[in-house]
C-alpha cells in the first residue's frame, strides 16, 4: 500500500527526509535509505535544499525508488521555469515518482552560489497548477502530451507563524491547486500543532506535522534565532542542556511528540527531517515502536 | 522615478583615460533628485577633473536626458564646446547616457549607476517601488507591489520564510505579504487573496520594449 492509499485509509503515516550528496557518490543516502525500508510510508528528497549546489531531487527519488522506498520529489520554484519544472514533473512521472511536493524555494542568497539569479517563475501555488494540468494529459499552455502523468501532490505549511492567517489563505490556494497533503515546518510546542489543527480543521486536508530531533541546546538556540517559524520551547532546551548523551536526550524529545501527537490524532502522521543526521532515524523509529 | 548613484571617482577617471577634453552633462529631473546630476554635481565634477588635470570644455543640465528631441536641439546650441572636447561625461541615468550617445558622435561615458525604479523617501532615501513589469498588480495588493516588495517575486501569498513581519531574504524589508494582508485586512479586502494567481506572463516584460500610443 503506498503513502496516498495509506492517507486516505487514515492511518497514522510515517515520511522522513534526505538529500542527495554534493557530488556522484550516492553511499550514504543509500546506507540511509536502506536502514529506513519498510519502516516509514515515504521519503522526501530535497530539492537542492538551502539553494546549495547538489544531485537533484529527481536522481535522488529515483535512487530511493530502485532501492525500493517510496520517494517523495520536493521540487520548487526558485532553479527552474514553468518550462523546466513541467519538463521535471514528466520526467518523474516517466520513471515511476508519483508523490511531489510543490515549495517556492529558499533565495539563492542563503546558498552557496549567492550570486546565482533567483527564477521564481512560479510559485508553490502554481508548481501543483502545473502538475494538475499535467494530470489532465496537458502542459499548462494546454498542449497535448503524449500519455497522462499521475501524481499525488503535496505542500509545505508553517504553523508558527504571524499573521497565520495569510498562511492559511495560502494553504488553501494550494489545496484548491491539487495539493493533497501537507507537511509542515518543524514543530516542538504541542500546543502550536493542536491550534493549528484546530484552525484548518474545516480544509479537510491530511497533515504530517514535522519533526527535527536535537542534536545540542546550542542547536535548539540557533534554530530559534535564524529559522523562520522555529521555535523550541525553553524546558525543552533546558532538558538538552542538562542531558548527558545528547543524540539520545534529543531522539527522546522527539519520540515523546510523537507519540502524542499519534496518541491523540492531532495530525494525519510525522515528517521526521533529520538533517544530516538520517542515520539516526531508525534509532528513533525503534523508540516510537515503528 | 529612475534612481541613480554616482559612480567611485576612480571608475570615472580610468573611463577618462587618454581623454583630457571633457564635456559634462547632467539632467533637470530623475538625477538632480538624485543629487547625481543637478547643476550642483556638475559643477562639484567639474572641479574634480581639473584638480585630476582634465579640462573642461562646457556643462550643460539637459532638461531631461533621456528625451531625444531635448538633447539634439541642447546639444545643438553647445556644439562648440561639445566639438573640442574628446568625450562627454554623463551625469544622467543609464537612458539619458544612451541618449546623449546617440548624439555626441565622441565617445560618452556614464558618471552614474542607474538603480532602480523607485520612491524618495526623504533626502537621499530611495526605495526600489516598481519592476515595470509590464502588467500592474496594484490593484489586487493594497498598492503594494509584490513583483518588487517580495524578494522572491510571489504573487499568491508568503513564503513561510517571515519573521516578526520582515523578510527572511533581508530582515532590514518588510515581508511585502504581510504589508499586503495589513492593508488588505484594513480596507476589509482580504477575499481578494483567495483567487489563484496563475503564472505571470513574463513576455510582457521581454526586453527590449517598444511603445507606440495607438490613435
Ligand atoms: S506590479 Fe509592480 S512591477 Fe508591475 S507595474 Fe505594478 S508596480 Fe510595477
Ligand atoms: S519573507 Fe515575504 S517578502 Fe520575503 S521572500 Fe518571503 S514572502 Fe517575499
Amino acid at each position: 500500500m503506498n503513502l496516498k492509499e495509506k492517507l486516505a485509509r487514515g492511518d497514522f503515516v510515517i515520511t522522513a527526509e534526505m538529500a542527495p550528496p554534493k557530488g556522484i557518490d550516492f553511499g550514504h543516502i543509500r546506507e540511509c535509505a536502506r536502514a529506513v525500508k519498510g519502516r516509514v510510508d515515504g521519503v522526501n528528497v530535497t530539492d537542492f535544499q538551502s539553494a546549495v549546489v547538489r544531485a537533484s531531487s529527481l536522481g535522488g527519488a529515483k535512487m530511493l525508488l530502485d532501492e525500493g522506498l517510496e520517494p517523495i520529489m520536493q521540487i520548487t520554484g526558485r532553479d527552474r521555469n514553468r518550462i523546466a519544472i513541467q519538463g521535471e514533473l514528466l520526467s518523474a512521472a516517466a520513471l515511476g515518482i508519483k508523490n511531489v511536493l510543490a515549495l517556492t524555494g529558499d533565495h539563492p542568497s542563503i546558498g552557496d552560489h549567492p550570486d546565482a539569479r533567483g527564477v521564481f517563475d512560479m510559485d508553490s501555488v502554481n508548481i501543483l497548477q502545473a502538475a494538475t494540468k499535467l494530470m489532465e494529459g496537458q502542459d499548462l499552455n494546454g498542449n497535448e502530451l503524449s500519455g497522462t502523468p499521475e501524481y499525488f501532490l503535496g505542500a509545505s505549511v508553517t504553523p508558527l507563524y504571524d499573521p497565520l492567517e495569510l498562511q492559511i489563505i495560502k494553504m488553501k490556494k494550494k489545496i484548491q491547486a491539487g495539493a493533497k497533503f501537507f507537511q509542515t515546518q518543524a514543530v516542538y510546542d504541542i500546543d502550536v500543532i493542536r491550534s493549528f489543527m484546530d484552525e484548518i480543521k474545516d480544509l479537510n486536508t491530511k497533515v504530517l506535522v514535522g519533526v527535527i530531533p536535537l542534536k545540542s541546546a546550542g542547536m535548539a538556540k540557533y534554530m530559534n534565532n535564524n529559522v523562520p517559524g522555529i521555535q523550541v520551547p525553553d524546558e525543552i532546551i533546558e532538558r538538552m542542556r542538562k542531558a548527558e548523551d545528547k543524540t539520545k536526550e534529543g531522539l527522546n524529545i522527539a519520540a515523546e511528540f510523537i507519540e502524542q501527537i499519534k496518541e491523540e490524532k492531532i495530525c494525519d502522521g510525522v515528517h521526521i527531517m533529520a538533517i544530516g543526521a538520517e542515520e539516526n532515524v531508525p534509532t528513533l523509529l525503534d523508540m516510537c515502536g515503528f | 522615478m529612475i534612481i541613480s548613484k554616482q559612480k567611485p571617482f576612480e571608475e570615472i577617471l580610468n573611463f577618462l583615460k587618454g581623454k583630457d577634453k571633457i564635456f559634462i552633462t547632467g539632467c533637470s529631473l530623475c538625477a538632480t533628485s538624485c543629487m547625481t546630476g543637478g547643476q550642483q554635481q556638475i559643477d562639484e565634477m567639474k572641479n574634480k577633473l581639473e584638480e585630476h588635470g582634465k579640462t573642461v570644455t562646457g556643462t550643460t543640465v539637459l532638461d531631461p536626458s533621456c528625451h531625444r528631441l531635448q538633447v539634439r536641439a541642447t546639444l545643438k546650441k553647445q556644439k562648440v564646446e561639445l566639438a573640442s572636447a574628446d568625450a562627454v561625461l554623463c551625469m544622467a541615468c543609464g537612458d539619458g547616457a544612451q541618449t546623449v550617445a546617440a548624439f555626441a558622435k565622441i565617445p560618452v561615458y556614464p558618471a552614474n549607476d542607474t538603480l532602480f525604479i523607485g520612491e524618495v523617501e526623504r533626502i537621499g532615501h530611495f526605495h526600489e517601488a516598481c519592476k515595470a513589469c509590464g502588467q500592474c498588480e496594484l490593484g489586487w495588493t493594497a498598492g503594494i507591489c509584490p513583483i518588487t516588495k517580495c524578494a522572491k517575486s510571489l504573487l499568491n501569498g508568503p513564503c513561510g520564510g517571515a519573521t516578526n513581519g520582515k523578510c527572511e531574504v533581508d530582515p532590514d524589508n518588510d515581508c511585502a505579504w504581510v504589508l499586503i494582508y495589513n492593508r488588505l485586512k484594513e480596507q476589509d479586502m482580504l477575499d481578494t487573496l483567495l483567487e489563484i494567481k496563475g503564472p505571470k506572463d513574463y513576455s510582457k516584460a521581454a526586453h527590449p520594449r517598444k511603445y507606440v500610443v495607438g490613435r
